[in-house]
């Protein structure tokens, strides 16, 4: 459903990714792995239309959208969790949860508003609350309920273990695996190799801006470069 | 002081809260912060002007040109925010308002520095007002109706697009909101929302002098809006009389106006960057937690 080909993507002269090839299937959880400045972050802003590639193609569904902005990747049914949430801090949560459905009608909001207090009942209590108040596992949970709320077939998720105590790492990674039964495909860029190998049917591995390995969890598990970087040996 | 001079202050009252309350649109609700509000009252006001004076039409349609005229060149000046941002997009705003000024000086069309005079006082279904309590009534309730136009806003899902956007733009872009459509919309209304006041701030003085609408009354209108507090409803409002008032009630303060505005603005991100009266003021709180039944139900005030 997503096919990314040969993407380059600069800031002024340096480029960060150098021709990534990338694709997800339906229903699949894919993990693109990879160490601090391999360009993970870069990868995700510019599959959701944060950064322009200098060249390459992205297409989702059959369609090209390289040169779509983000509220139109959004409208194709692509959504993001970013790093760090980014919520709007000012707004309660439920008002953040209803900007996740803004382009949607009222039925899906309410629907999807069922759907996201059922996976994360703490935030259906702190529906009143303003989100900056939110603890930040609280925060990552609004984050994902937020992207949710389009009823997204793509959701791309940008490093949501970052920051995370150990114990709610695994809690988060849970719910993401949880949402398979959503219909919703999962890419995400993830340090915590470890952790993320357990949910994910594929993965890619970003080093310095090339994929250099690509396959099952249990494959990469045991490819000594992967134990040597991510695995701790 | 005479009643007849009352009356005026607080037509200019009634004119400065349309006034921040329109700003307070397009900074406190989207996030776009502009030191030039001042050209869109002077677009409006010189409308007007032009209408009444060159082409003697009636006033209600000067007054509706003034909206839309205003509210269509504050949508093309709002182009220049899709390509930038924050500081810079301060900047730009300050350019417009010397270019707005310019233009009122430097153009023939409109008498450059001896402005347009004797435009008429305006007439309504016969009725016609001129000064005094008639025509403040006609500003209150046009301040009423921008108040009502923000209260509704800050109701519809534009309202929420708008604090989206403020709160962080790229965020808004991956929910779905298509922020220069919504930038584009609030420079739109703002502008449009001042453009009304012109028209009436014109009317009721008789003349406009390109002086008028110079850079520090941008930084007067705005300052109305940081002072009282910023993105709220009551705000702008409270912000908009007390400095108003204040060079009234205290002559020696008049020719220090703008000093004092300025020391306000600084005494303010120092010590109450939310305003007077916005949420986490001290004094906010204070009379919230005096009556806590009364805790009404506008969005900025979610607990």
């Amino acid at each position: 459903m997503l096919s990314v080909e040969n993407l380059h993507v600069r800031y002024g002269q340096i480029e960060v990714l150098h021709g990534v090839p990338l694709h997800v299937q339906e229903g699949e959880i894919v993990a693109v792995l990879g160490a601090n400045g391999a360009g993970k972050s870069t990868l995700i802003k510019t599959l959701i239309g944060w950064l322009e590639p200098s060249e390459g193609e992205i297409s989702f569904q059959g369609e090209r959208l390289t040169h779509l902005s983000a509220w139109e990747r959004v409208r194709r049914g692509m959504a993001i969790v970013p790093e760090g949430g980014r919520l709007f801090r000012d707004l309660s949560v439920e008002d953040n949860l209803r900007l996740g459905a803004f382009l949607q009608d009222e039925n899906t909001l309410k629907e999807q508003l069922e759907v996201v207090y059922t996976l994360f009942p703490i935030l259906a209590e702190r529906r009143k609350q303003v989100s900056k108040t939110l603890s930040g596992g609280e925060q990552q949970m609004l984050a994902i309920g937020r992207a949710m709320m389009s009823k997204p077939r793509l959701l791309l998720i940008d490093e949501v273990s970052m920051g995370l105590m150990p114990i709610l790492v695994r809690r988060v990674f849970q719910v993401i695996r949880e949402l398979r039964e959503h219909h919703v495909s999962i890419l995400l860029v993830e340090q915590n190799a470890f952790e993320a190998l357990k949910i994910v049917n594929r993965a890619y591995v970003l080093e310095n801006g090339h994929i250099i390995l690509e396959g099952q969890p249990d494959e990469l598990e045991k490819d000594p470069r992967v134990k040597a970087a991510y695995l701790g040996g | 002081m005479s009643s007849g001079y009352i009356v005026t202050i607080f037509t200019f009252v009634a004119i400065y809260i349309s006034l921040a309350l329109s700003l307070n649109i397009l900074t406190g609700y989207a996030g776009q912060i502009s030191l030039g509000h001042a050209a869109f009252l002077g677009i409006g006001a010189y409308t007007s002007a032009v209408l009444a004076v060159r082409y003697g039409l009636p006033f209600w349609v000067d007054f509706l040109a003034a909206v839309v005229i205003t509210g269509i060149i504050g949508t093309i000046l709002g182009l220049p925010s899709l390509r930038v941002r924050h500081d810079f997009l301060v900047l730009a705003t300050m350019g417009v308002n010397f270019v707005v000024v310019s233009v009122f000086k430097y153009v023939d069309f409109f008498r450059g520095a001896m402005g347009l005079v004797n435009i008429p006082a305006p007439t309504i279904l016969g009725l016609t007002f001129r000064g005094g309590a008639p025509y403040l009534t006609l500003t209150a309730i046009y301040a009423l109706l921008t108040l009502a136009v923000c209260w509704y806003l800050s109701k519809t899902w534009s309202g929420l697009a708008f604090h989206a956007i403020r709160n962080d733009e790229d965020a808004a872009a991956s929910v779905g909101v298509g922020s220069a459509r919504y930038k584009i919309y609030a420079f739109g209304i703002s502008a449009a929302l001042a453009g009304g006041a012109g028209s009436l701030y014109a009317h009721f003085l008789g003349s406009v002098f390109p002086d008028n609408f110079v850079f520090v009354e941008s930084i007067g209108m705005l300052s109305m809006v940081i002072f009282g507090g910023i993105g709220t409803l009551r705000g702008p409002i409270i912000g908009a009389i007390f400095l108003r008032l204040m060079p009234e009630l205290f002559r020696f303060i008049q020719d220090y106006r703008f000093t004092l505005y300025g020391a306000l603005l600084v005494l303010m991100m120092l010590f109450q960057p939310m305003g007077l009266l916005g949420k986490d003021s001290w004094l906010w709180k204070f009379s919230t937690r005096l009556l806590p039944g009364n805790r009404t139900s506008m969005r900025e005030e979610i607990p």
